[in-house]
């Protein structure tokens, strides 16, 4: 008698955050490097310079990659912390999903922030 | 053995009480890298946000900022998250190279976790010297 193959156990979804965690790392350190880099070459920042930066397409598509690599990185290791306290299984639930909505409004956010229409 | 031996029930230690544990130097890094992660989840993301859309929004915007920022409550609040970030930043750095199996041994492990530490108090610490 055949029996079809099936998966016996485990969520499968470890490895895969495991690896992004590490790539949203590696990204964030990459940005933080290069923020830091411009920071120091033009010496700080006074508010055209700010407002140069900001009309630069380069660095709002950096840093909306920036943005989006915390909030997943977030997701995840606020998801494991709310999995290793928090035993009510409702108040755990309740937990991750207002940790998740919120995430999704600050990328919300950021976009609002990067491409907002602007007085100059 | 005489098969009559009562059971030997072993009391285990079970250490979970928080002022008996005796966390080693990477352990302490490590639940320092969970406790600055929710610090940055909870604070440093809300604050960056409306930092950043108040700074950009306006010449008044970035103006106001600045003077928030003069604000010895709010610095100090900064310069707590700053250490935050700093920590998280290079114990990250320090997981992601243990990963490569760099440094994974008994020893490097605790002269890294020992440069962590150091590196994050002492980098916050020039920072906040400069800011005040």
């Amino acid at each position: 008698m055949t029996r079809p193959l099936r998966q016996t156990i485990g969520a499968h979804y470890g490895w895969k955050d495991w690896l992004v965690q590490r790539v949203t790392a590696v990204v964030m350190i990459l940005y933080t490097l290069g923020m830091l880099g411009v920071t120091l070459y033009n010496g700080g920042f006074d508010y055209a310079l700010w407002q140069a930066l900001f009309a630069n397409a380069a660095f709002r598509i950096a840093t909306l990659l920036f943005g989006l690599a915390v909030l997943w990185h977030a997701w995840i290791g606020m998801r494991d912390i709310w999995m290793d306290y928090i035993k009510p299984t409702a108040l755990r639930l309740a937990l991750e999903v207002a940790t998740f909505v919120v995430l999704v409004a600050y990328a919300a956010w950021l976009a609002q922030i990067l491409w907002a229409t602007r007085q100059t | 053995m005489p098969v009559s031996d009562p059971p030997v029930i072993k009391r285990r230690p079970v250490y979970l009480n928080l002022v008996r544990i005796r966390l080693p130097l990477p352990g302490i890094v490590s639940i320092l890298h969970r406790i600055s992660g929710a610090a940055l989840f909870l604070f440093a993301i809300p604050i960056v946000l409306f930092a950043m859309q108040t700074s950009v929004e306006s010449e008044d915007g970035f103006a106001s900022l600045r003077t928030m920022l003069a604000n010895p409550l709010c610095k100090l609040i900064l310069v707590g998250l700053l250490w935050a970030y700093l920590h998280h930043f290079f114990a990250g750095i320090r997981y992601l190279l243990i990963d490569l199996h760099v440094g994974d041994d008994l020893a490097p492990a605790r002269q890294s976790s020992v440069a962590v530490l150091g590196a994050s108090l002492i980098l916050t610490a020039i920072i906040a010297v400069r800011l005040w």
